[in-house]
């Protein structure tokens, strides 16, 4: 009491609990990364519920937005998590032509039992991941710049090998037949729960057709990869050491190292992620579509940073949540495929995508001075 | 005892190429003192702190810890013997948390294998407590640091490294960038870390904080100690003159009235 009445009215010596009722609900909000995705997504919805044809708000139109949503997400994801760490990866949409390519290989051409396909191609991942973590730390360029060499250079690799491998085509198909009958495969392929989803439709609970068939199979499995990555990214990114490494090596470098922060090996592990990220979705889609192609996954890099921007990453790094580039990833996904449930020229989707990018950037720094009480 | 002190230095010299940035610096840190370590710009107060903070090796020279000798090879060691160093805007990440920040590369696990989880209710608890003992009142420890004022946030880089252990703290310019009352928030945060026990090495070229809170005082120019001297040896003033190379600025002040 004496020292408060001495140092006079300096707001430090106010009490606790009078300056606790100052953060009402909408302030502590506003300090969440992801409040801008969570309030696009609400708007998307509610423009898509005016507009649009009814079909798609049935379970089957929300699994044809949800899929390919889902396999941008888990780049998003990997791209959010780099993000706050500080850097870019722009290779991401080419390292999944390459891996398309690399499993392709192993298991047509090599002839390889498709575990073996699936290890190789995750560890030539990982290894790209070293390669372009370590030339951003040791040459000190800007990631941008670095992964966007490797931007052409695996999107080359890609055409050159699919060429070499097929005797002149782009594209390199039987991919799921070589892989079919290993116990592996089904994590990659397919929907999960047909079961229950059969059963749903006999007891008339979901659509089916005459036959009695449910109308949606089940849930592709994408989602659930989707799903259980923003949930384990999450978790590391608030709970882990690891996470407020991630933190730390985006937030100030310099700072983090002098406190005893391994940054280039976290920074490392990102572009791994990434690396991985790709590798998966690559791995997701030709699985699912039995074929790889030169062309796979054009500009998914740029889908996936804009993706991570919605959900409240700083292009500046140390700042962001990976749920929020889950509903990023959701907000495309619903607004892509979305327009060819309405009248409107799905060509506008472009559009939107620029506008959003824009509109997410100038929300995110307005917050940013909201967190850190920049005047 | 305490006369070991607990950093000495001798004939410290550090050569970079042709540049001779320290040549034969002594001084020496005790329990519960503050060592304030003056120098115009260019006298080699930073060459001679990042040398004890192990960021760079001397060429030649002793470095004695509790009267042993030794040499950090990198920052991480010298923080594990007990050398922590404050820098002046290096020292928090206004993006993160107070708890964040106040762990950041020390942070507390549990849980089995690959399940290991921050404890933040634990590091929270802890986090405020500390900021409590030094006066600080933080209205909710996850918030960022950048909510926090910057005498605040010197603070918090000092608490950080009095829980974790330090023995020294080398302060490179705390006050520098500091209004009157956050200074003085600073200076009270000295004297109570002084009071524990740890010797502080204070980097200043403000005299008036300087005489605040320091026991003793070494004044650098040009690489070398010009000297050090206690606190009843030495008026203000005539440190003050000594820093800036004496006569020059004694001119400059009677020239402007003595206000120099």
């Amino acid at each position: 009491m004496s020292e408060a009445m001495q140092t006079g009215a300096r707001p430090l010596e106010r009490s606790a609990d009078e300056r606790l009722k100052k953060s009402t609900l909408l302030a502590e909000a506003m300090r969440r990364p992801e409040l801008g995705a969570i309030a696009g997504l609400a708007a998307v919805i509610i423009f898509f519920a005016w507009r649009a044809d009814a079909s798609m708000f049935t379970l089957a139109g929300m699994m044809t937005v949800l899929a390919p949503a889902s396999e941008l997400g888990i780049l998003a994801i990997a791209a959010a998590l780099l993000m706050i760490g500080g850097e870019f990866d722009l290779s991401i949409g080419s390292m999944l032509a390459f891996s398309g390519l690399v499993l392709g290989v192993c298991l047509v051409v090599l002839d390889w039992p498709f575990e073996l396909a699936l290890a190789a191609t995750f560890a030539v991942a990982a290894m790209m991941g070293i390669i372009s973590g370590q030339t951003v730390i040791r040459t000190k360029l800007p990631s941008f710049i670095v992964t966007l060499a490797f931007l052409f250079i695996l999107r080359g690799i890609s055409l050159v090998g699919l060429k070499a491998a097929t005797g002149g085509s782009t594209q390199l198909r039987g991919i799921a037949d070589a892989a079919s009958g290993s116990p592996l495969a089904g994590l990659f392929q397919g929907v999960a729960f047909p079961g229950t989803f059969r059963w749903l439709a006999e007891q008339g609970l979901i659509g089916r057709f005459p036959s009695g068939l449910p109308t949606v199979e089940g849930v592709p499995v994408s989602i659930l990869w989707f799903t259980g990555f923003a949930l384990l990214a999450t978790w590391v990114l608030l709970k882990t050491r690891t996470g407020n490494w991630i933190f730390a090596a985006g937030g100030d470098q310099n700072a983090a190292r002098n406190s005893g922060v391994p940054v280039n090996l976290v920074k490392t592990g990102l572009f791994v992620t990434t690396a991985c990220a790709a590798t998966l979705v690559a791995v997701i889609q030709v699985m699912n579509t039995g074929s790889t192609d030169a062309l796979r996954g054009d500009q998914k890099e740029f889908e996936a940073i804009i993706a991570a921007v919605i959900g409240g990453c700083l292009l500046t790094g140390g700042y962001g949540s990976a749920i929020g580039a889950f509903f990023g990833a959701i907000i495309f996904g619903t607004v892509s495929i979305g327009l060819g449930y309405t009248r409107i020229d799905s060509d506008w989707f472009k559009v939107f995508l620029g506008g959003m990018l824009l509109l997410a950037v100038l929300f995110n720094n307005f917050i940013r001075k909201k967190v850190t009480g920049e005047r | 005892m305490t006369d070991t002190p607990l950093i000495e230095v001798r004939n410290l010299a550090k050569h970079f190429g042709p540049v001779i940035a320290l040549s034969g610096v002594s001084m020496k840190v005790r329990r519960g003192e503050v060592m304030c370590l003056l120098g115009d710009n260019g006298a080699g107060k930073s060459t001679l702190i990042k040398t004890l903070a192990g960021v760079i090796r001397p060429s030649s020279g002793d470095f004695l810890l509790d009267g042993a000798p030794v040499a950090f090879t990198s920052p991480r060691q010298a923080l594990d013997s007990g050398i922590a160093t404050v820098y002046q805007d290096l020292a928090m990440i206004p993006l993160m948390s107070i708890t964040r920040n106040f762990f950041m590369g020390r942070e507390p696990t549990r849980g089995i294998g690959p399940l290991q989880f921050i404890d933040f209710k634990h590091c929270n608890a802890v986090a405020r407590e500390e900021m409590h003992r030094i006066g600080i009142d933080i209205r909710d420890p996850s918030h960022a640091v950048g909510t926090l004022s910057g005498g605040e946030r010197q603070c918090v880089a000092i608490a950080r490294a009095v829980y974790f252990g330090a023995k020294v703290l080398i302060l490179d310019e705390p006050t520098s960038a500091l209004g009157v009352a956050q200074t003085s928030m600073v200076l009270k945060y000295v004297d109570q870390v002084r009071r524990k026990g740890l010797g502080v090495i204070f980097i200043t070229h403000n005299v008036r904080h300087a005489y605040a809170v320091g026991d003793a005082f070494t004044v650098l120019d040009r690489g070398r100690t010009l000297g050090t001297y206690a606190k009843g040896e030495i008026s203000m003033d005539s440190l003050q003159n000594l820093m800036a190379g004496g006569k020059e600025l004694q001119t400059l002040s009677a020239a402007l009235g003595g206000t120099v």
